[in-house]
């Protein structure tokens, strides 16, 4: 051919670019009733960048290959068995809460940029958020798949499902979703996107596929390897939309400043279930949740709010909370999993020794002073034959739904409650970020399905008391809730092992 | 004599999850397309409406009027989950791509004379735009639409129109000044007469509410007449003249039609079966939509047919009317 070589960069702006049209039969505002009401301003959609730059062609090819090397390992790893290499059954805790909390926000991810890649008006933006849609269907089914073998030989998966809309805790992660899908198309993307994928991601992902590898967890490795590729695509993506919309024009600052305050508040929260995950469920430590948020946050996520002062945004309201925080919220989730674990789907346990020792290491005399001595009563009890579980419903906040178990940053002795009037109703919040979220949205904060108080209302099938609740959850005592020495996993776990308990002695790997 | 190797052998607790067993029998075992697909979207206890559309739940069986007691029902013959389609899309992608390679190595587009090159700019690649809209449409789908098994294959659906629209960009940078091709092309789309009651039908298309119909409207109406139209009949007009280089770029297209139309069809066909409530519904879509889609082609048919544009229409709307007897609706 007689034309010029196009180089990979030209070539996609062909590709891609100049397939979207001005409508004339309709008006656009009508072919795209969504991306102006939040006031968002764009003045020229083609100044996007394609985070990208993947034409259909290059997405099945590379996308194929990494999807043959996972399933290969997957099938391998069912055929071996490979559930008994894992560090300790009590490990499955932390893979139990992935799968009813975590797999179906990749699902609603996946409905969430199919929703944005329909109604962005520009053409860039649509595809990248249209491919991100696929690689989310890619890991909530890939995550099905993962563990779909450790549902075969524990409880705690087969009802995932089930308690996905119906269980108090799984309602922390599910409404932080359908407040970040019911929101603005621009929203969304700062949501997920910057805030989530970006931002934080390194709290969320890092930890769980860590985690993993330390626990001889060879399928949900594999997945996180395979994914790993996709989520840096994602993370592009997450700092590009944010660039891309503060550059557009500047009444865009302070939406987006508005955005990033409540976004990263409400991602914090949510890793508060992560940050318990890595202090308390992994038998093998990766590190702890407070050196997690002095390098990702602290370190990190400073050098980033240094980056985008150009823009005139800066660091999210509150942060300086969450960073007091740290020595104390994983501690606290921990106690309230303890004992509340007879109404939810997986298993909970005392720290042993050597994990008594690692905590005291990593959170020094925060853990010495205020939660040690808890544990320790709660194992005089246990040996007493009295484990203490609650039997009632918590408190839970209005906006990040999480039990209100947070003390006040300055005073670890102190409930932190926050209450505000509304239409002549009370609601209640765990902080002051939580709050806010709330006085900015009251339309929307209003509707939030607050399991307690549905379960009072008589709408967890009649359920009155906490073991109604947990039967109406399918979550009986032993099989799939209560203390996980007296769980059937133990009991599973030592058969295989020729009743030898395999609990590890120490933290490191 | 087989050789017997040992291992450990665990008796698993169940073969699989309660919301997979509750469709298939309890002790049986699930494909993998079952556990991808079955009940991922939440049904219930949403928290908030959206704001960008109050009147509606996040998920709402009330986006689309067609009734069924299971959306779920509307699955995928070809039983495409993530891993299966790419591995599938891949193997042709690469069957698609060796052909333009032997277009370019062996000069196969040195035989098309600039006259039909003319005619292939004319006739087909205005099509990379409508692509961009069954891209545009199946989105919504997927977006707006009820149930994991159909919204999933929908954005497949999607993203293939996306690589559609890119292998009509890629014939057209193979021909002879393809760069200034695409945006002549793209002045024939929005104002030559020959492709305005295409444009129409898409953007009145694009802003369809309900989702099923938008599915019977694309991937039905419009698909089942312009695929056969372009890649079928002007393919063999244009083969006959041009040789056998043209035909090899558009092979992924005729692959992928007679592939996706199992798709379409089987949720039209569950969809009609479910009720006669539903069966009226559809048949009054069709009857609304079809004369939009017959009236988008004609002008492009007498464009390439001339004399013979009326019998090859008929032949096209023949062959709609019959995948429509054969799923339940009226001809």
């Amino acid at each position: 051919m007689a034309q010029p070589k196009l180089s990979l960069k030209e070539k996609y702006q062909l590709m891609t670019r100049g397939l979207d049209w001005e409508t004339t039969y309709q008006p656009m505002d009508k072919v795209f009733p969504y991306d102006k009401y939040e006031g968002i301003k764009i003045k020229n959609w083609d100044k996007w960048e394609d985070p990208f730059r993947l034409t259909m062609e290059a997405y099945w090819k590379y996308q194929a290959e990494k999807e043959r090397k996972l399933y290969a390992i997957l099938d391998s790893f069912s055929q071996n068995n490979g559930q008994l290499n894992l560090s300790d059954a009590r490990y499955m805790t932390a893979i139990k809460l992935w799968l009813q909390g975590i797999t179906p926000l990749e699902y609603y991810a996946h409905r969430g940029f199919a929703h944005v890649g329909r109604q962005f008006r520009g053409a860039g933006a649509r595809v990248a958020c249209q491919m991100q849609a696929l690689d989310e269907l890619r890991h909530a089914q890939t995550q099905m798949h993962a563990f779909s073998h450790y549902n075969k030989h524990f409880g705690g998966f087969h009802q995932a499902n089930h308690l996905r809309d119906r269980a108090w805790y799984l309602s922390i992660p599910k409404s932080f979703f359908e407040d970040a899908m019911g929101a603005g198309p621009f929203e969304f993307v700062t949501s997920i996107s910057f805030a989530f994928e970006y931002v934080l991601t390194n709290l969320l992902f890092m930890p769980f596929v860590s985690g993993a590898a330390y626990n001889g967890d060879i399928a949900t490795t594999t997945f996180g390897f395979s994914a790993q590729s996709d989520e840096s695509r994602h993370m592009t993506l997450g700092i590009e939309v944010v660039k891309f919309v503060l550059e557009q024009h500047e009444d865009n600052v302070p939406i987006m400043q508005r955005y990033i305050d409540k976004w990263f508040w409400r991602g914090y929260r949510l890793l508060a279930l992560v940050g318990t995950m890595m202090d308390y469920m992994l038998p093998r430590k990766v590190m702890s949740w407070a050196e997690a948020w002095g390098i990702y946050w602290e370190e990190n996520g400073f050098a980033l709010f240094n980056d985008l002062s150009r823009y005139g945004i800066r660091m999210p309201k509150y942060h300086e909370v969450a960073t007091k925080e740290k020595m104390h919220i994983t501690h606290q989730a921990w106690s309230v999993f303890y004992t509340a674990c007879p109404a939810t789907g997986f298993h909970t346990w005392l720290p042993q020794p050597y994990e008594m020792d690692w905590l005291s290491d990593k959170y020094g005399e925060t853990f010495d002073r205020f939660y040690r001595p808890r544990f320790e009563l709660f194992g005089q009890m246990e040996k007493a034959g009295n484990r203490f579980f609650t039997n009632r419903l918590p408190l839970v906040c209005q906006t990040c739904q999480v039990p209100d178990f947070f003390t006040e940053v300055d005073n670890p002795m102190k409930q932190s409650v926050r209450h505000y009037q509304w239409k002549g109703m009370k609601f209640n919040f765990c902080s002051d970020g939580c709050k806010d979220i709330f006085v900015n949205e009251p339309e929307k904060f209003c509707q939030a399905y607050i399991p307690p108080q549905q379960i009072y209302q008589g709408n967890a099938g009649g359920a009155r008391t906490l073991p109604e609740y947990a039967a109406w959850l399918r979550c009986p005592m032993g099989s799939e809730a209560g203390d996980y020495y007296s769980s059937d996993d133990y009991q599973n776990w030592l058969k295989w092992h020729g009743g030898k308990d395999t609990t590890p002695s120490t933290a490191a790997a | 004599m087989s050789v017997e190797i040992k291992t450990t052998n665990i008796e698993p607790l169940r073969q699989t999850f309660d919301h997979i067993e509750v469709r298939i029998g309890k002790g049986k075992a699930a494909t993998r397309y079952q556990e991808a697909v079955h009940d991922f979207q939440a049904t219930q206890n949403f928290h908030y409406r959206p704001t960008w559309d109050p009147a509606f739940d996040l998920f709402d069986i009330r986006r689309t009027r067609i009734r069924l007691d299971d959306f779920d029902q509307l699955i995928d013959p070809r039983q495409y989950y993530y891993a299966p389609y790419t591995l599938q899309r891949a193997r042709q992608q690469e069957a698609q791509d060796n052909n333009f390679g032997l277009i370019e190595k062996r000069k196969l587009f040195e035989a098309i004379t600039p006259e039909w090159q003319d005619r292939i700019e004319h006739l087909v690649l205005p099509l990379r735009h409508a692509e961009w809209g069954a891209n545009t449409n199946n989105c919504y789908i997927s977006a707006y639409g009820y149930g994991a098994p159909f919204t999933s294959a929908a954005l497949m659906q999607a993203m293939d129109r996306l690589g559609i629209a890119q292998y009509l960009t890629r014939i057209a940078l193979a021909l002879e000044g393809g760069q200034q091709m695409l945006d002549r092309i793209k002045v024939a789309w929005l104002d030559h007469p020959d492709w305005q009651p295409m444009r129409h039908l898409m953007e009145d298309a694009m802003v369809t509410k309900d989702w099923f119909e938008l599915h019977l409207i694309q991937n039905f109406l419009l698909d089942g007449a312009v695929f056969p139209f372009a890649y079928v009949h002007v393919d063999q007009l244009i083969s006959a003249q041009a040789g056998i280089g043209y035909g090899l770029a558009t092979e992924f297209m005729r692959d992928w039609y007679a592939e996706s139309i199992r798709w379409t069809d089987a949720a039209l066909k569950v969809v009609v079966k479910f009720s006669d409530e539903n069966r009226a519904l559809l048949n009054s879509w069709v009857m609304a939509w079809e004369p939009r889609v017959r009236e988008a082609l004609a002008p492009l048919a007498n464009a390439a047919f001339g004399a013979n544009a009326a019998a090859i229409t008929e032949a096209i709307f023949a062959e709609l009317s019959a995948r429509r007897v054969k799923l339940g609706l009226a001809e």
